[in-house]
């Protein structure tokens, strides 16, 4: 199940026929070699010439960070902006033309601790903007302080023997803020990055796609149990609408219902079939709950797009509404007569 | 009649209460009738931060001064010559400022013995019965609850609905003293009650109320004289009362209109600069997008996510939120797009007194950021003075492609003056043009090119094809934009950022002197002291003293010719409700020395210390 294509691509007939090369500008990219955000980038960059939109509608906001650069690397419009601000002044932008394509690129620092009020906020109000954040776990421009997803214990230059802060759990954050769109990818997984960024464009509300990002200077290895060829069959789950949760090195494992909590099961074993399974549904909320607890070791992390509600409508629209609906039942403006008000006197 | 008649130039009356009480609707009313009736007037609403703080309080007290004349004046007055107390704590508070031989009506209903100890007179006194206090003032006790319950005995409503009409009665009395009709508060109140609220017996109340309070007032021979303030001479046109909040929102409508432009209007609510938003988000006809942020920082970054994709961006705060803007404010100078900054000043600093007046925020607007970050500052000068500054700021900040700090504060936001109307038709138009493909050399766009006047570069937008481009916190290369981590590129962009803000001192008017244009004494004024200022000079001038005034509405970039009026007097008298912020500036920057006059006590400038210390450094 998709959203509806926008009905202004639709109708789009002259529409450029882009590439990735279109999408990328003349600045030297200066991420440190073998960062994950190489590998969003180019996902992004491949991604864009299949959506029906005009480069010139595209703008890129960013916080501060090392995925805040993001901006200054896509061949649209672009604002790399100041800390943890950067949706707040995306929701300015998709307010004042809502017809442009808004799309938010940035670290966990600055999308969940020093701008996490203007995330939840956002995501609320269902602005109609894309955010990918880039996880890597780690304070990255700043050489490797804990960040507000680290783990319980991690060891960084300001946490010397450990940090004790819980981490903030970024799907569970999304579906307390009623988002209405809330996906996790790899940032390798180029197939699954490329889907997730289309449905989340072409959704129609806040889009919320958490990347499980390496920083291979300072938090190398923080997805491999989610990442690597030999964990992630088992360590991970694909969900796809419509289909049973099934999971594994062998695709034999399942998650299915025990008592209304979920439970890993082997399929086969004590006539377990797939037909006991979660069967996912995208629209479901309470699923989206379920996923954003789902956390290693104890289960697979779901993967993909979890959660999708196309029906709510975005803050957006209802302002530009508001606005056309007054204007509409004003009729002729008369400013003049607004000055005046209407207890005005003469004197002559 | 059973009283005479006496004819005076000026009246100023203050209405005093519970904050529940109504004083300001009240005072309100009484101010829009005396409008109506043709007297120049000014206000002053004071109440306190809390919405209904314990009943009988002292700092519960909610009251509104009104000065109606037949003269032109700038303020609503000095010394009460007449005030109405609706209970103990409204008559503690604002005594002292009523003059000897004044009138003061009281409700002696609420002096009772549990209200008295309330607001912390000592056991067993009423001033009501001090001999003093009956000598001082010309005092009238009127048992207004009662009274009031009586005339409404018969209507069948509930006693709190009739206790809640107190203030009409209080109301009542007071138009009969000053010769005012009852015709257009009895249609306020039918409009109010019975056609807004569906409660016609409410407003039937209200209105008998008002009536027992006038014919109270005719017959009980408590006055010893009726008092008539004759309409004053104004020049004709179309009048209205104004205040300046909503003079601000007029203001930048109009300036939006002038410029064929949406406005986004982002704020979080804020005293005194709530009505701002208000106003704004009553104007969606005008394509006024009004968007509620959730805190300061995000309401000033949507107001420049909108100015980049090509609305005009304005925020409005006060002097909490100014500072925690102060981040964005940078990013917005740094990425030069228009964005308006409305601060209603308040008293502070932390949440000091929220709903009291101060002029202390200007050096936080010229310096409360990091690092070098100049932008224009201006400040209107009264209430109407917002309507055209708002249109100032709109326009400054689109024409040099920079942010715009509007200093106005919570005396002239509350306070209300009558206004002539403009005519819209002869206000200029914004002009803004928005660069395409077919300007550019070649087709490479050039964001941070400069006009060669103003400085200012491009506003190329969003949904523009051809002209993608990328604009952002970190330092910039001139011309091109691209990130550039180059000292000399710094050096030269810092200079140019600066060079720029300078520059708009080509596009704003040059300071005026009022009186000789050189002499022994210039008084220099910024913002909303104007009205205090100029009737203290009018005072000293009558007491046969020359002196010369000036008034800055822009404070950055200063008038061109400011140091030139500065050094073509011998002393420079600055009056600020700060400890010198405007001084500091002025020494700073022309290394002319001033004489300060600096009172900081949450509330305007009295006419009379002016007068006082201006004086002073007259004869010293």
């Amino acid at each position: 199940m998709s959203s509806e294509p926008r009905t202004e691509a639709n109708k789009s007939t002259a529409l450029p026929i882009y590439t990735a090369k279109d999408y990328t500008t003349d600045q030297d990219v200066r991420w440190c070699p073998g960062c994950g955000d190489y590998a969003v980038l180019s996902a992004v960059r491949k991604a864009f010439p299949g959506i029906a939109r005009k480069k010139e509608d595209f703008v890129f906001v960013s916080g501060i960070g090392c995925a805040a650069r993001f901006p200054y690397y896509m061949e649209t419009y672009g604002m790399h902006s100041i800390h943890g601000r950067g949706l707040a002044i995306a929701t300015g932008v998709k307010c004042a033309n809502p017809d442009l394509e808004v799309c938010m690129v940035s670290g966990d620092g600055d999308l969940l601790s020093i701008g996490g009020n203007h995330t939840i906020h956002t995501m609320r109000r269902n602005v109609d903007i894309t955010i990918l954040l880039l996880n890597n776990k780690i304070y990255g421009l700043t050489k490797g302080q804990y960040s507000p997803t680290s783990e319980t214990g991690k060891v960084s230059p300001t946490s010397p023997v450990g940090s004790i802060d819980y981490p903030v759990n970024p799907i569970a954050l999304a579906v307390a803020a009623d988002c209405t769109f809330i996906a996790r990818s790899l940032d390798v997984d180029m197939k699954g990055m490329d889907a997730i960024i289309k449905r989340g464009i072409a959704h129609r509300g806040t889009s919320f796609v958490e990347v499980y990002q390496d920083c291979n200077i300072f938090n190398h290895k923080a997805w491999f149990y989610a990442s690597q060829k030999d964990t992630m069959h088992e360590n991970t789950i694909k969900v796809v609408h419509g289909e049973p949760l099934i999971f594994g090195n062998d695709r034999d494992k399942g998650i299915r219902f025990n008592n209304g909590r979920p439970e890993i099961v082997t399929i086969g074993d004590n006539g377990i079939s797939e037909s006991d399974l979660i069967v996912h549904d995208e629209t479901d909320r309470f699923l989206a709950h379920m996923y954003s607890q789902m956390r290693h070791p104890e289960f697979p992390e779901p993967m993909g797009i979890l959660h999708a509600d196309p029906t709510k409508p975005t803050y957006n629209d209802l302002l530009i509404q508001q606005v056309e609906d007054a204007k509409n039942q004003a009729g002729q403006l008369d400013l003049q007569a607004l000055i005046t008000g209407n207890e005005s006197w003469e004197v002559k | 009649m059973p009283s005479d008649q006496t004819t005076l130039d000026t009246v100023v009356i203050r209405f005093c209460g519970d904050s529940g009480d109504g004083m300001q609707l009240t005072g309100g009313q009484f101010t829009d009738t005396s409008a109506l009736f043709g007297n120049d007037f000014a206000t002053f609403p004071d109440f306190p931060a809390e919405i209904r703080a314990p009943k009988g309080t002292t700092f519960g007290v909610s009251g509104f001064q009104v000065q109606f004349s037949s003269n032109d004046i700038f303020t609503p007055g000095d010394r009460v010559n007449a005030m109405v107390a609706m209970n103990p704590a409204g008559f503690k508070v604002n005594i002292d400022e009523v003059e000897p031989g004044g009138i003061v009506i009281v409700n002696e209903d609420e002096f009772t013995k549990v209200n008295l100890t309330k607001c912390g007179y000592l056991d067993g006194y009423n001033p009501l019965d001090d001999e003093e206090i009956n000598l001082k003032y010309n005092l009238v006790k009127v048992p207004m609850s009662r009274m009031t319950k009586e005339s409404l005995a018969d209507s069948g409503m509930g006693a709190k609905d009739i206790n809640r009409c107190r203030n009409m009665f209080a109301l009542g009395i007071v138009y009969w003293l000053y010769e005012r009709p009852l015709d257009h508060t009895k249609d306020y109140l039918t409009k109010k009650f019975a056609i807004k609220k569906k409660l016609p017996e409410v407003a039937k109340i209200n209105i008998r109320a008002l009536e027992a309070g006038y014919y109270f007032g005719e017959t009980a021979e408590v006055f010893p004289s009726r008092y008539r303030v004759p309409p004053a001479k104004q020049e004709k046109g179309t009048y209205r009362q104004i205040s300046g909040n909503e003079a601000t929102v007029l203001g930048l409508v109009t300036a939006a209109q002038k410029a064929t432009k949406s406005i986004v209007y982002a704020s979080y609510p804020i005293t005194p600069a709530s009505g701002v938003i208000q106003g704004m988000s009553h104007l969606k006809r005008f394509g006024i997008k009004s968007i509620q942020s959730e805190d300061e920082i995000a309401a000033i970054c949507t107001a420049i996510g909108a100015s980049f994709a090509g609305d005009i961006g304005v925020t409005g705060t006060s002097g909490p939120g100014l500072a925690l803007k102060g981040e964005a404010m940078g990013l917005a100078l740094m990425l030069e797009l228009p964005l308006v900054i409305v601060d209603v000043q308040r008293a502070g600093p932390a949440t000091g007194l929220p709903t009291k007046t101060e002029q202390a925020d200007l050096l936080q607007a010229m310096y409360g950021r990091h690092c070098e970050s100049p932008l224009i500052i201006v400040a209107p000068r009264s209430p109407s003075d917002c309507f055209n500054m708002a249109i100032e700021a709109v326009r400054l900040s689109v024409e040099f492609m920079c942010p715009v700090i509007y200093l106005s504060d919570g005396y002239i936001a509350n306070g209300a003056e009558p206004w002539k109307v403009p005519m819209v038709d002869q206000i200029p138009e914004i002009k803004i043009t928005h660069p395409t493909l077919a300007d550019t050399d070649g087709g490479k766009f050039l964001p941070y090119a400069r006009d060669p006047d103003t400085l200012s570069r491009p506003w190329a937008i969003p949904g523009t094809p051809g002209l993608e481009h990328r604009v952002g916190s970190l330092e910039k290369e001139a011309e091109t934009g691209n990130v550039s981590y180059d000292p000399d590129n710094h050096d030269k962009m810092v200079r140019l950022r600066a060079e720029k803000v300078a520059r708009a001192a080509q596009s704003i008017p040059l300071l005026e002197v009022d009186g000789d244009p050189s002499g022994d004494i210039l008084v220099l004024g910024w913002g909303g002291t104007y009205g205090s200022i100029t009737t203290a000079i009018e005072q000293v001038r009558a007491n046969g003293h020359t002196v010369s005034s000036a008034h800055l509405q822009y404070l950055n970039p200063f008038p061109s010719n400011t140091e030139e009026v500065l050094r073509s007097f011998k002393k420079v008298i600055i009056p600020e409700i700060n400890l010198g912020q405007l001084s500091t500036l002025i020494r700073a920057k022309f290394l002319i020395d001033t004489i300060g006059i600096n009172i900081v006590k949450g509330k305007p400038f009295q006419v009379g210390t002016l007068v006082e210390r201006i004086t002073e450094v007259i004869e010293s």
